[in-house]
């Protein structure tokens, strides 16, 4: 799935463009960070309502696909910079994180890769 | 063989993450296997967060060689005072704004005991913690060995 789809299904606004070749393959949902980086793969949509530097780091270290904040969370500037940098996508979706992983996981965007 | 060294500022949460992003790097170019790159790095997150959290500084050190890919992580104190307590799963001692930001949760100690193929804590109250935290390496661990 593309990142694009995602936040289409997400009707979610792009606050960062990630690197668009990244495929994403798999989905998850925590806000606790040692959590997601037990469990955390490459090309993971992973939704969370953290919006510090530290998530950057944790997809940067996973080479996951993007963040998806919801609720119509925003990140601050420095953060969304760094996320450029990584190559991580920021999305920002109104709806709620419940809603989300159902939307995704309804189309096909499970929570394992593969 | 490689022997790096990192300094890990206390409450440097700016660039925490920098560290096993760098080793993370080192060891993709060393041509080991992408898998067990992922242990190393989860293990040297932690290891990170935990200097940047818990300990007033300190220093990681990783080194490679044919048998071993080795992480340590020691810092100027404040030291632990019960090393057994601190390792269980759920116990933490940081204070609640390290946990609204999502660490804390008691689950760094855990996570590197889990992915790692041996790991030594000892600490001292005063002094300080040292964490030596190893991976074996099997031929079959490098790229160039793979079929």
């Amino acid at each position: 799935m593309t990142i694009e789809l995602v936040a289409r299904l997400a009707q979610a606004n792009i606050l960062a463009h990630g690197d668009h070749a990244r495929d994403v393959t798999c989905g998850y949902a925590c806000d606790l960070l040692s959590w997601v980086m037990a469990r955390g793969q490459k090309g993971m949509a992973w939704v969370t309502v953290q919006t510090h530097l530290n998530v950057i780091a944790v997809a940067s270290l996973h080479e996951m696909a993007c963040v998806l904040l919801p609720d119509g969370l925003e990140m601050e500037g420095a953060v969304l910079e760094k996320a450029r940098e990584e190559g991580i996508a920021v999305l920002s979706s109104p709806l709620s994180a419940y809603r989300l992983c159902g939307l995704l996981y309804q189309n096909g965007l499970h929570d394992l890769p593969g | 063989m490689p022997h790096d060294v990192y300094l890990v500022d206390q409450g440097d949460y700016a660039n925490a993450g920098s560290v096993s992003a760098h080793i993370k790097k080192r060891l993709l170019a060393l041509g080991i296997d992408k898998a067990l790159v992922r242990r190393v790095a989860i293990a040297s997150f932690e290891a990170e967060m935990n200097l940047v959290i818990h300990s007033f500084g300190g220093k990681m050190e990783l080194d490679v060689t044919d048998a071993a890919i080795t992480l340590e992580a020691y810092d100027k104190g404040p030291g632990i005072s019960n090393v057994e307590l601190a390792k269980m799963e759920g116990f933490s001692t940081a204070d609640e704004e390290v946990r609204s930001r999502g660490f804390g949760a008691g689950m760094g100690l855990p996570n590197i005991a889990r992915v790692s193929d041996h790991f030594v804590l000892a600490s001292r109250p005063g002094v300080g913690t040292l964490m030596v935290i190893t991976f074996t390496l099997h031929p079959e661990h490098k790229e160039e060995n793979k079929a």
